[in-house]
């Protein structure tokens, strides 16, 4: 019996502003609890909200990246329900009118297919604060610095149909929202949390009973909590039980999800225009100034990566949907003048570096002029490619430049051709043994015997010599004796 | 149309009003009162009427995205029922 | 002293004919010897009205002539605005204990003028109700008869002005609540165009609805707090841009040719034929003056009640959610759990007319009567404006009565919440459509003061002011006191 799966995302994402949706307290992370949540944000009477400027060209700003239509005349509601983290007792948000209307992302498959996820709608609302849930005598602690932060959720179409799909679009989202500044993409501060809608259904019927999964705040979480949960749905239905309705919690230190409420005792949240909020009015003129100001998108770099610096669809991929890696990536590309050995060291040494150091390329010890003079090194032949990851871990160390460190430690490779020549002479001249062995042996033997006389002259060389010449210089000399 | 009792639970239960049961017989009937009053609406002819949310019908003002706000929560807490850590304090949240 | 206006106040500062600390004082005394008969008050801020009155005594002496007109004149806030430092308890037992730690904006921009605050007035709960009834702190008496209700929800400010325990007052009106406490104390009483006073800082009953006002003797006394209540706030989405008149420039102004529109449906069935009586001799004065009479048709009238009765209680049920014993204000003894600390919270600190309403807008947002109810109702209230819209194309203003009856007795209408609401059947319209309305002494029946209402277009205030001042000179309604009130 083949299964398959439908699965629609809603991304809570918040917007890079300075200050929250509705008050000018600071969106900073990682404050002492409480002390960015101003008397707006900690819902005092009398407060009232006023529009921030800046979320509503960032929500703008996406709609237009991802092609959709703009809602001109946008809304807030409120949504009422109660929650010690929602001070106001209801969250404003837009439901009727949302400011981004339909739209799409094209994502890649693993098997090179382009596939379209349409996006549903995307609003403005504001976060909630936090219930910190140590032991405070039997109470909960409550945090509301992250209240009325600004988020717009994206909700897409149930347009993917396997965890893989939704990983990818969640990805590519991620890559997209941090490419145009709207968003820092600090997963792990939250700055980005997927609901995950999943429900399966035997092919060629009509759509299975869906549940939400929330609270994933990691592309592993999420590929985890789909798969789980398809797996569930499916073991329930072949048991001859059938899906709830419902939302499910995923805790992310067991890697287990659990029923929160079934949608029968859901809450009825009581929508109604916010009056303290007046219709949100832009015009075409706001909107074509928002897409002129767009930056290049990961796509388009993508496409430019290729053209102009001859790379593989697949390393100029790599490079271009990270913004902050794209970026590092054409300031050496362009400094050392050779833009494959630049990706090579960007994909290669470079990303295993950042990735077993758990860093982010935007707090890199070596810059990209760094790098980018350590590759000219490697171009100019100064040094080998041996060398040259020698001096990268020095650079990483702090060492100083990449000059300064190939001086300190002697690393130049010796190219010239005369000094070569020298040393390969001494070494044939000295081992008479080995040369005999060498003329001796069967041709097919030979390449492996060449260890031995390359070992000598590069130990003769303090590992300076370059090994290519010494190659060259040796096979030339050896063979002339035979 | 009209309320009983177990209407008036429910919407206790969403307003997060204790329905008890001295007096939920007086705010079943006198809530029925005011529907009844309310019901006199459904009379008119409101047939391609845009709703009027606001009376001016104005437009959102945008304010510039800078911090104006300084920490206060010293204020705020003292005159919060139960703080600690600077964290208001609510019984157990349990999801 | 205390028959004096906020004007005359004005000037007998001005002239050094008394200090502010002077009037200051003998305003305390006065609310100290008699508000025990009113209940006006729920907080007398004595010290504080004491070290406000002599700054303002410096800074009259030192530059008398930069000194704005109220500066050192004693008012009362209603207890709905915030006041920094000073308790703030909308009516409510919820409130109690609620000092808040930053000023409502009218409470700012009067300060900025100079005032002296005397206290905070009581009101109904969350300002709902038309009687003072609902307070936590007791029923407001009316100075002109103690077994009669002031109305509400300004009641406090009403009695008080009334009973010249202050000159002036500010008030909120959401369906009448400045007017018709207005009327029924016989003073006079102000509700702007929505928007044209901060909602900042003044505790939400009905956001859309909700607006901030002054109640005082004569429509002069209104221009100047007016003058300083009004501005252009960033904090108020919805306050209104338009830069602020000066309320007392045109006072005086001839009123001849002006026509004023006389609504049928204010005069039907319901209102009182001594009210009636009372209202067609104060619109003959004004005819007299040279305005000419109009008579027009509201023909949506009869739904304004029935539909601020679902916009207003769906307003309220959200705005007072924010009231749930975590941050501020009453929490329960010794909550079990989550849900019983926001029950028993909010069922102990609410009384029962504001948990009447807060259920009735939940069950008139909620699933299934959405449309029904708060939809439609919005409809509704597109339909008054447009009438309203369209009689402003004919007259200048409107007028009318307040409300059909004058000042009822305690309890008559405590267990029947609609007939209470009927009482506001003139003045609830205006909110729905944003207009601004107010109410004037024209009339005593049986020693009860009657209003007249008028309603005017939008930020036409000032010829509002203007048709009530040419009334008041030709009139003494406005300064007849109530019995036993030396």
């Amino acid at each position: 019996m083949t299964w398959e799966t439908v699965i629609g995302l809603e991304v809570h994402t918040q917007l890079a502003t300075k200050t929250k949706i509705f008050s000018g307290a600071s969106t900073a992370f990682g404050a002492e609890p409480n002390t960015q949540a101003c008397a707006i944000d900690l819902a005092m009477p009398g407060t009232l909200p006023v529009l921030n400027a800046e979320a509503v060209r960032m929500a703008v700003m996406f709609g237009v990246a991802i092609d959709a239509e703009i809602g001109l005349i946008s809304a807030f509601e409120r949504k009422n329900y109660f929650y010690p983290d929602l001070p106001k007792g209801y969250q404003t948000t837009q439901l009727e009118k949302p400011i981004v209307l339909e739209g799409k992302v094209d994502i890649q498959l693993d098997d090179g297919r382009t596939k379209t996820v349409r996006i549903h709608h995307a609003h403005l609302e504001e976060d909630a604060g936090k219930s910190l849930h140590e032991d405070f005598h039997g109470m909960s602690g409550i945090d509301l610095n992250r209240a009325g932060t600004p988020l717009i959720e994206i909700v897409s179409e149930p347009d993917m149909s396997s965890p893989e799909e939704a990983v990818a679009f969640a990805k590519k989202l991620h890559a997209l929202v941090v490419s145009i500044g709207i968003c820092d993409g600090e997963m792990a501060q939250g700055s980005m949390r997927f609901d995950v809608n999943v429900s399966v259904r035997k092919k060629g019927e009509a759509l299975g009973t869906r549940t939400e999964t929330k609270n994933l705040n990691s592309f592993r979480f999420m590929e985890r909590a789909i798969e789980q949960e398809v797996e569930r749905q499916i073991d329930l239905l072949e048991d001859g039980g059938s899906v709830v309705q419902e939302t499910r919690l995923y805790d992310g230190d067991t890697h287990t999800a659990r029923s929160m409420r079934s949608k029968e005792e859901a809450n009825d949240y009581r929508y109604f225009p916010c009056p303290d909020l007046l219709p949100v009015e832009i015009d075409q003129a706001y909107v074509d100034a928002v897409r002129a100001s767009l930056p290049e998108l990961p796509e388009a770099r993508r496409a430019r990566f290729v053209e102009s610096y001859g790379l593989s669809a697949y390393d100029a991929g790599v490079l271009s949907d990270e913004p902050a890696t794209a970026t590092y990536f054409e300031a050496v590309a362009g400094q050392c003048g050779d833009a494959k050995l630049a990706a090579n060291w960007v994909m290669g040494e470079l990303a295993a570096r950042l990735n077993s150091e758990d860093q982010l390329i935007q707090h890199c010890p070596v810059s990209a002029e760094q790098l980018a003079a350590l590759i000219a090194r490697i171009v100019d032949k100064t040094i080998s490619n041996k060398m040259a990851r020698e001096v990268f871990s020095a650079m990483w160390a702090g060492e100083g430049e990449p000059d300064t460190i190939i001086e300190a430690r002697g690393l130049k490779q010796v190219s010239d051709s005369g000094a070569i020549e020298g040393m390969v002479d001494e070494v044939i001249a000295n081992s008479s043994k080995q040369v005999e062995n060498y003329r001796q042996a069967d041709e097919s033997k030979r390449p492996k015997m060449l260890g031995y006389f390359v070992g000598q002259i590069m130990k003769a060389s303090k590992g300076q010599a370059n090994p290519q010449q010494v190659n060259e210089v040796l096979l030339q000399k050896l063979n002339a004796l035979l | 149309m009209s309320v009983d009792r177990e209407d008036i639970e429910k919407l206790g239960e969403l307003a997060r009003i204790d329905i008890s049961d001295e007096n939920a017989k007086s705010s079943v009937k006198s809530i029925n009162d005011v529907l009844a009053l309310v019901e006199q609406l459904q009379a008119a002819d409101t047939a391609n009427i845009e709703p009027l949310a606001n009376p001016l019908e104005a437009r959102q003002r945008l304010r510039p995205d800078e911090v104006s706000e300084t920490n206060r929560r010293e204020e705020f807490q003292a005159i919060a029922p139960a703080t600690e850590e600077g964290l208001y304090l609510v019984p157990k949240v349990i999801e | 002293m205390h028959n004096l206006t906020l004007a005359e106040l004005s000037a007998g500062l001005d002239a050094g004919q008394f200090s502010s600390v002077e009037v200051t004082q003998h305003f305390l005394a006065r609310i100290k010897r008699l508000d025990g008969n009113y209940n006006s008050f729920i907080t007398v801020t004595e010290e504080r009205a004491l070290a406000q009155a002599s700054k303002a005594d410096k800074q009259r002496s030192a530059d008398a002539d930069s000194v704005s007109a109220l500066c050192g004149v004693p008012i009362a806030h209603k207890d709905i605005f915030c006041t920094a430092g000073v308790r703030t308890s909308c009516g409510s037992k919820m409130l109690d204990n609620f000092v808040p730690p930053y000023d409502a904006t009218v409470v700012e921009n009067l300060a900025a003028a100079g005032v002296v605050v005397l206290g905070k007035t009581n009101m109904d709960e969350f300002a709902m109700g038309s009687s003072n009834e609902t307070s936590y702190y007791g029923p407001v008496k009316n100075p002109w008869h103690s077994d009669c209700v002031p109305g509400g929800s300004s009641g406090g400010s009403a009695a008080a002005v009334a009973a010249r325990l202050t000159p002036a007052a500010t008030a909120t009106d959401t369906g009448g609540s400045i007017r018709q406490p207005a009327a029924l104390c016989g003073i006079t009483g102000l509700k702007p165009t929505y928007g044209r006073v901060s909602r900042w800082g003044m505790i939400a009953f009905a956001s859309s609805l909700d607006q901030g006002g002054p109640m005082a003797r004569t429509a002069e006394d209104l221009a100047l707090m007016l003058n300083h209540m009004a501005s252009f706030d960033t904090k108020d989405s919805t306050s209104s841009e338009q830069s602020v008149p000066d309320y007392c420039a045109g006072l005086s102004q001839d009123i001849s040719g002006m026509t004023i529109g006389v609504p049928e449906e204010y005069f039907g069935e319901g209102l009182n034929p001594v009210t009636e009586q009372a209202v067609n001799a104060a619109l003959a004065e004004l005819e007299k003056q040279g305005a000419k009479l109009k008579a027009i048709s509201l023909p949506h009238s009869h739904l304004s009640v029935p539909a601020y009765y679902v916009i207003a209680p769906a307003e309220a049920s959200a705005n007072l959610s924010r009231f749930d014993g975590s941050r501020y204000g009453y929490r329960c003894e010794n909550p079990v759990d989550l849900r019983d600390m926001y029950m028993r919270s909010r069922s102990e600190g609410f009384g029962d007319e504001v948990k009447r309403r807060i259920l009735v807008g939940a069950y008139c947002l909620s699933a299934g009567y959405y449309d029904a109810y708060y939809n439609k109702a919005m409809q509704i209230r597109r339909l008054i404006k447009e009438d309203f819209v369209s009689a402003f194309r004919d007259v200048d203003m409107i007028a009318g009565p307040t409300c059909p009856n004058p000042a009822f007795e305690f309890g008559a209408k405590g267990d029947d919440p609609v007939a209470m609401y009927l009482e506001d059947i003139y003045t609830i319209a205006t909110n729905l459509a944003g207009l601004p309305g107010m109410s004037l002494p024209c009339g005593l029946v049986d020693d009860k003061p009657v209003g007249l209402q008028l309603i005017g277009n939008y930020f036409d205030e000032g010829r509002m002011l203007n048709v009530a001042h040419r009334y008041q000179q030709a009139s003494d309604w406005h300064s007849r006191c109530a019995p036993g009130i030396d």
